[in-house]
């Protein structure tokens, strides 16, 4: 009874973590074609609160900050989404191929994962960038999308490690079905449970990851603001229009909220495997 | 000695009751066995017997000695002290990160008001008294140190250290090997009649059973349906499910006595 | 048999675990430092080229890399660079025209101070925290509790930093943020500190809570509890004196790895606050492309954070018998 309790309280978790979501990312996706003013548009009073014409109140140069924020939101899901993607892609391929077959590739990627796991991911990041040269989209996304890699390597890994030994591999494999046919469409759909909240994980840091560097001042570079540069922005006038940096934030602890209640809905609960 | 009426146990998510009436007594200075396969309550009804079942609906009467086993607060004064438990499986029984002298003098630093200095003398002693080599040295080991064997005899030291009225064994050989299983029936049937320690084993052998107990009860489904002296039972089943337990023992030779190798 | 086993690992190889273990270290060390310094000694040639400009011809390029020293074979750079970072000469900061050794040994105090009150807070809430969440488990405040802990999660430690650094600093003026008053002024330093590592704790706190209580809930459905519980022990002395130390160990490896996010924490934390420290000085030199401090950062943060993962190993291994020998017969713990 207990455990069916948990399942009803899962399905509670996932239905609002998808509640919460699909409003934040509807809003977000119209704000890419629509905005209540143009984003850049100084018409208004300078500094004005929230009302219902602005509904995050105005900045210094008279801008509707819900519109910049609604705008912001989406250069940096458009940055996560690319980021979680290559490294999910990237991460998966890699940890497909060690962990189905083994050997000592996958000894040495996995110390190497290993290692890179335990350094600080904004450290690695902000070194990739470094290296990379900072101040460019593309440059952030792929630091970042680096970094990510070893994480889901390592999830998919396991997955298809434990899948090697499974029945269904093993008579697919007596069957006479080719490796890359056994990867792709026998064993990926499989690994699910396991991929899908390492998924929202993702997702999440790398929205945490790109406003961090934003913040910082390494993402994207001004006219293309992300959620991270208003928040730096609006830190500065937090005495004079406080409701610059809660919008802003406002808006991002929502998506990183929403997606993380679909994760716990998701996960196998029980010890957490952060 | 201990007396079992009318127990009744129902776990909440199951629709039947897991231990349906079952009443027993336990005499003595004896030995009595319960056996059944897995399933069959008996397992469910020693741990009502030890207080170890907690949320579940239990009815009936246990009575100790012709007193009425306590509850709440008062049920941990009995537990330990009147009745030891010995385990199926003794690794996992054992806290891996308490060193195994502290274990087997715990129910005396529960339950008296003993010195470290005087608890360890005990355990030394307890820990003679199972068989065990070398106690000073066993004393200072981690569980996962020592083999099967001589982890079973620690658990049995650390039931039988305070002389409690009533040891409850279930299943204690079950996660051994043969030789050692021989000789833990060995240990314990000393113990029986060296000390006229009372004992309820439970297990799903009744090769065991017959080797160690004075009398059997059999359950089946959370009912006892046969009861008696273990060979009168044993020769003269009057309940087809004995009868089938009793032709599922492999018919070959008694088990091999061999000497510890520990 | 059994017993001669005993004695040959009573005796001598619990010494060799801290040995192994510090040597695993070292090696850590050297692949992080060689990994750091290859990298970025790839990118100083063009970075040399850069500050010529394109004016510049090769012969001076090729003057200009002698004097940085990029002529000699790689391995010897970084044999000499390595000394130097042991001895305290890290090289020459491109920007600050100043030795990188003194213009960091300060602020990585500042950063070390920041870190260490960090965990501190993260160990001394999530302790207490993960056993009330532990107890909620499976109860009707659950689900509350649960969704709080996953939105304590998605407040980035950056947001909260601007929120407590204008509510705390600029309202009740508890401390000046961007006005760091230094570690030489202790008092005001750690109202400063306080705040920041409250911020960088908040959503660790949360994920330690979680992983606490999962611990926490699979140690009481171990058998050694029932054992405990048959002898008369009570409940609560059951948690504090067997779950809560065999739940340990996993906590402790945990709270290593967050050594890695608090670092990674500080590096923005420090900008929030104004606090200079190693992050701050991380971020401005990245944008100057000042790569000598850039790499000896990077190189320190590391060491730091690989050094909390060893002594993470050392205290588990204290902890845990087991994990003294790596050919114990059970096999490792339920890490």
């Amino acid at each position: 009874m207990k455990q069916g309790m948990k399942y009803g309280m899962k399905n509670q978790f996932l239905l609002a973590g998808l509640f919460l979501s699909g409003i934040v990312f509807a809003g977000i996706a119209l704000g890419a074609v629509w905005t209540p003013y143009p984003p850049a548009a100084m018409g208004a009073g300078k500094f004005l609160p929230p009302s219902a014409a602005h509904l995050f109140g105005t900045d210094q140069f008279g801008r509707d900050i819900f519109s910049r924020v609604l705008r912001g939101a989406g250069t940096t899901l458009s940055i996560a989404l690319a980021v979680t993607a290559m490294g999910a892609l990237g991460g998966v391929a890699l940890g497909a191929v060690t962990g189905y077959f083994g050997g000592w590739a996958d000894t040495a990627l996995m110390r190497l994962g290993d290692a890179l796991t335990a350094f600080p991911s904004l450290l690695l990041a902000l070194t990739a960038v470094s290296l990379l040269g900072p101040g460019s989209k593309s440059s952030l996304i792929l630091s970042l999308g680096l970094v990510f890699i070893p994480g889901f390597a390592r999830v998919s890994r396991t997955a298809y490690a434990a899948a090697r030994e499974a029945n269904y591999v093993k008579s697919a494999r007596l069957m006479g079905v080719g490796r890359g046919r056994i990867l792709l469409i026998h064993i990926l759909p499989n690994t699910a449970p396991a991929l899908l909240p390492a998924l929202t994980i993702g997702f999440n840091n790398a929205v945490l990851a790109e406003a961090s560097m934003s913040y910082l001042g390494i993402g994207v570079s001004p006219p293309e603001a992300s959620l991270g540069y208003l928040l730096s922005e609006a830190q500065g006038m937090f005495s004079l229009a406080p409701w610059y940096a809660l919008g802003t934030g406002f808006l991002m602890v929502a998506m990183v909220f929403g997606v993380g209640l679909i994760g716990e809905g998701l996960g196998k609960g029980g010890a957490a495997e952060c | 000695m201990l007396s079992v009426r009318n127990l009744h146990v129902q776990f909440p998510t199951r629709d039947r009751e897991a231990v349906r009436g079952v009443s027993f007594e336990v005499e003595d200075g004896e030995i009595l066995g319960l056996v059944g396969e897995s399933g069959s309550g008996k397992t469910v009804t020693a741990m009502s017997v030890a207080g170890l079942l907690d949320g579940c609906r239990r009815s009936g009467e246990i009575f100790l000695d012709g007193a009425a086993l306590p509850t709440g607060r008062e049920l941990r004064s009995v537990q330990g002290r009147d009745i030891g438990v010995v385990f199926q499986d003794p690794l996992s029984s054992m806290d891996p990160l308490m060193r195994v002298g502290e274990q087997v003098e715990e129910v005396l630093r529960l339950h008296t008001n003993l010195k470290r200095r005087e608890r360890r003398r005990r355990c030394l002693e307890a820990m003679a008294a199972v068989e065990l080599p070398d106690p000073e040295r066993v004393y200072r080991a981690w569980p996962h140190e020592l083999s099967g064997g001589m982890r079973q005899r620690a658990m049995i030291a650390a039931a039988v250290i305070i002389r409690p009225r009533l040891l409850l064994l279930d299943e204690p050989t079950t996660a051994l090997d043969v030789t050692v299983q021989a000789q833990i029936l060995e240990l314990l049937r000393r113990l029986n009649r060296e000390e006229g320690l009372t004992m309820l084993f439970i297990s799903h052998d009744l090769r065991l059973v017959r080797k160690l107990c004075n009398r059997v009860a059999v359950m089946k489904e959370g009912e006892i349906v046969e009861f008696g002296d273990t060979e009168a039972v044993y020769r003269q089943p009057r309940h087809p499910y004995t009868r089938r337990l009793i032709d599922a023992i492999p018919r070959r030779r008694e088990g091999m006595r061999q000497e510890d190798s520990a | 048999m059994r017993i001669h086993l005993i004695k040959a690992r009573e005796g001598g190889r619990a010494g060799g675990y801290v040995l192994r273990r510090l040597g695993a270290l070292l090696v850590t060390m050297l692949a992080v430092s060689f990994l750091a310094f290859g990298a970025f000694s790839a990118i100083s040639g063009s970075a040399a080229s850069l500050r010529l400009g394109t004016q510049g011809t090769s012969e001076q390029a090729a003057a200009l890399e002698a004097e940085m020293g990029l002529d000699r074979p790689l391995l010897a750079r970084y044999g000499s660079w390595l000394l130097g970072f042991f001895t305290g000469d890290l090289g020459t900061s491109l920007s600050y025209r100043q030795g990188v050794g003194e213009l960091l040994a300060g602020k990585a105090a500042v950063t070390l101070a920041l870190s260490g009150l960090s965990f501190a807070l993260i160990a001394a809430l999530s302790l207490p925290l993960g056993l009330l969440s532990a107890r909620l488990e499976g109860g009707p405040l659950d689900g509350l509790h649960t969704a709080f802990n996953q939105f304590c999660m998605a407040v980035p430690p950056f947001f909260t930093g601007i929120l407590l650094s204008y509510v705390f600093g600029i309202a009740l003026k508890l401390f000046t943020p961007g006005a760091f008053p230094g570690l030489d002024h202790p008092r005001q330093a750690a109202r400063h500190l306080f705040f920041a590592a409250l911020s960088i704790a908040i959503p660790r706190t949360a994920m330690t809570v979680r992983m606490l209580r999962g611990v926490i809930t699979s140690e009481l459905r171990r058998d050694y509890v029932r054992t405990a519980l048959s002898r008369g022990q009570g409940r609560g002395a059951v948690l504090r004196r067997h779950v809560l130390r065999n739940a340990l160990p996993p906590v402790v490896s945990f709270l290593a790895q967050t050594m890695a996010e608090i670092v990674a924490g500080g590096i923005v934390v420090e900008q929030v606050f104004g606090i200079p420290g190693l992050g701050r000085m991380l971020v401005a030199s990245i944008g100057n492309r000042d790569y000598p401090v850039v790499q000896a950062i990077v190189v320190m943060l590391a060491f730091w954070v690989a050094l909390a993962g060893t002594a993470a190993d050392l205290v588990n291994a204290r902890i845990d018998p087991r994990l003294r020998f790596s050919q114990a017969e059970t096999g490792g713990p339920a890490a």
